[in-house]
């Protein structure tokens, strides 16, 4: 069960972050002042991704939920950390970002630490 | 000249660790404060969303939910003023400061193996924060 909800959690952030990060860059730069924030929830209402991002960050929220009752804070925490491998793979392959080989060491040493922790 | 611009840069520095000391307190407040009211919840969450409504309304989950959406807001705040490849590897200590918490409070068993997971986490998510930013921005 606790394979089911870390899973969840991390596929619902990792497309939460890649939908926003997708679809800001096409939004253009945001400030994080009071207007600059309004602007932002504007954005937000207007971008049917941005809504979908959302709606994945309140699932990955709901699951984080679920997970803290039945596992460890010790546990939880640390392996909402395996969206980094995920999103380290599919920002190169879905953003085409460039991945160099500092961030790649990062998201393998990470999946240790993920295995690691579950084992 | 020069020593206004080295005076205000002083300030700028200062006001971003001060957010950043604020965003790890919030974030460790908020996960504690989670934590401790779903551990202390009697229903257990289903795929239904009734029983995480109903959880919401519990005040420490409450405090959890408010906790951390204001980490989010001072995460983007932070961002305003330092580096992401500065925040990403800073930040990444709350992993540690969550296991500490778990163990302290809520009296987890933290084995060694756990531990050198944890801070194999803080390294990898360090490094791939480092590595991760598109352009320098520089502290105000």
């Amino acid at each position: 069960m606790k394979w089911i909800l870390v899973g969840l959690m991390v596929v619902a952030t990792v497309a939460s972050d890649l939908l926003q990060s997708y679809e800001m860059k096409r939004a253009g730069e945001h400030s994080v002042g009071a207007r600059g924030l309004l602007r932002l929830l504007g954005t937000i209402a207007r971008r049917r991704y941005l809504i979908l991002a959302v709606a994945c960050m309140a699932v990955s929220f709901f699951s984080f939920m679920a997970l803290v009752q039945v596992e460890p804070l010790s546990f939880a925490v640390p392996a909402s950390a395996a969206s980094f491998i995920f999103e380290t793979l599919l920002a190169k392959l879905v953003l085409h970002e460039h991945v160099g080989v500092r961030r790649a060491a990062g998201a393998l040493i990470v999946l240790c630490g993920v295995v690691l922790l579950g084992e | 000249m020069t020593a206004t611009k080295e005076k205000r840069q002083g300030a700028g520095i200062l006001r971003a660790y001060a957010v950043l000391a604020l965003f790890i307190a919030l974030k460790a407040v908020g996960n504690l404060s989670l934590a401790w009211g779903m551990k202390h919840f009697p229903q257990v969450m289903s795929a239904n969303p009734l029983p995480y409504l109903r959880a919401m309304l519990d005040p420490f989950v409450a405090l959890g939910i408010v906790a951390l959406i204001l980490a989010l807001l001072t995460r983007m705040a932070l961002f305003s003023l330092a580096d992401l490849s500065f925040v990403l590897p800073v930040t990444a200590v709350g992993y540690i400061i969550a296991a500490f918490l778990g163990k302290i409070f809520l009296h987890e068993t933290v084995t060694a193996q756990r531990w050198t997971g944890t801070i194999l986490i803080v390294v990898g998510a360090a490094l791939v924060g480092s590595g991760s930013h598109k352009t320098e921005i520089e502290i105000e």
